[in-house]
């Protein structure tokens, strides 16, 4: 009985460190910025997300890819924009740095993703298109609306001089 | 001086009084518009995108589709022409005999029977319902002989790490022009694709966008009025991106 004792201590005395160790190794990784909705809080449940994530980006990625269907519910893209929103200094983490929202669990794991090999790892804009498109005009509705170019100025005036001539 | 301006004004009026009438007679034709795909619904057969590209237009040395296409999607030039991705390209057509220039962009042709699909041993290389063409470059294993089996040599393959893309785009996978996908399923869109509203805005408009398989779009009223040539269209691949005005 005695010795019982003397090994269970001896046992608590060496696991408990290690216990209390391991807990603060565990991974920490950055909070949404927002909330999907109140009631399941990211897109599905804390629980059902870390478990399944994955099944839903991979499902996701097909029906966009291959259709078209672009809801942004499971989207890869609103996951980063969401969870791994730029801090208040305007830094955003990196894919295989701790901070970045994915690689924080995915370095404790050991589990290597390719995703971000061709996916950025940072929000996109939400303006994807160019600069130029800030005009946002079609050409071919605003005919009648567009003023004419410096090209076709410069021919009317050379047009004009060499009628005077 | 006063009478050149006051010419000026009058051609200036009378250019967009012609404008008005034009869309006013074709206003069935011009001012139907297409109705944006809502974001959960898949890509539908009923349309097929493509471009219209008017030889005559287009200006030789500028490069300006080009320059919109990669900046849009992150395509870097970094100086190795052998190995640089090429979404979009400009060709040089010269007439031997007579010397004549023309210039016209190249990219994907969006096929409606498309080679590299056919090759392509995962299934990586794919059209959607409404013919754009893609690289799903998660099945995509850089085999390349999709671009081996293109007869417009408009595939490239990514030889480099990427890290700043603008688009998802990585190495050892092939990509092309993908007909500026993400503006066509716009839920505010289908918007023109980047080299279309680059050469509008440079002035040049040589190119249209549109459905091919809708009847009322520009783009279909064009075809059908001044006809379009696929480049070669021997091999039978009905192409989604026509010519006018090759010579």
């Amino acid at each position: 009985m005695f010795l019982n004792n003397k090994i269970i201590a001896l046992m608590v005395a060496l696991v408990l460190p290690v216990v209390v160790q391991a807990d603060s190794l565990l991974p920490e990784p950055p909070k949404a910025k927002k909330k999907y909705s109140e009631k399941t809080q990211c897109v599905e449940s804390v629980e059902e997300m870390r478990k399944n994530h994955m099944s839903y980006i991979l499902h996701q990625r097909d029906e966009t890819l291959r259709k078209g269907i672009r809801t942004k519910q499971y989207s890869l893209k609103e996951c980063i924009n969401c969870h791994n929103a730029p801090a208040e200094d305007g830094k955003v983490a990196r894919t295989g740095e701790s901070e970045h929202f994915c690689s924080t669990c995915h370095i404790y794991a050991a589990v290597q993703i390719d995703c971000f090999s061709c996916h950025s790892d940072k929000p996109a804009n939400t303006q994807y298109r160019h600069k130029l498109s800030l005009q946002d005009t079609s050409y071919h509705l605003n005919v009648a609306t567009q003023n004419l170019t410096s090209d076709t100025l410069e021919l009317l005036a050379s047009d004009t001089k060499e009628g005077q001539q | 001086m006063n009478h050149n301006k006051v010419d000026q004004y009058r051609r200036q009026f009378l250019a967009q009084a012609t404008a008005v009438a034009g869309v006013s007679l074709a206003s069935g034709v011009i001012l139907n518009t297409v109705h944006a795909k809502p974001a959960d619904q898949a890509a539908s057969s009923k349309n097929r995108w493509g471009i219209l590209i008017d030889a005559n237009k287009c200006g030789t040395g500028c490069n300006k589709c080009v320059s919109a296409c990669h900046e849009e999607h992150g395509v870097p030039t970094l100086g190795k022409p052998a190995t640089d991705a090429q979404w979009i390209r400009k060709v040089k057509l010269t007439d031997k005999q007579t010397g004549h220039v023309q210039s016209i962009p190249m990219m994907c042709q969006h096929c409606a029977n498309p080679p590299c699909v056919d090759v392509c041993p995962t299934n990586a290389s794919m059209k959607r319902a409404d013919g754009v063409v893609l690289v799903d470059k998660h099945a995509c294993i850089g085999c390349r002989y999709c671009m081996m089996a293109c007869p417009y040599n408009a595939r490239s393959f990514v030889h480099e790490k990427t890290t700043e893309q603008k688009y998802p785009r990585g190495k050892g996978t092939v990509e092309s022009c993908t007909l500026c996908v993400r503006r066509i399923d716009d839920p505010n869109g289908p918007y023109d694709p980047a080299c279309v509203e680059a050469c509008n805005a440079e002035g040049h408009r040589a190119m249209w966008f549109g459905d091919l398989k809708d009847p009322n779009s520009e783009i279909s009223g064009r075809l059908k009025q001044y006809g379009g040539e696929q480049i070669r269209s021997d091999l039978g691949l009905n192409t989604g991106i026509r010519y006018q005005n090759l010579t």
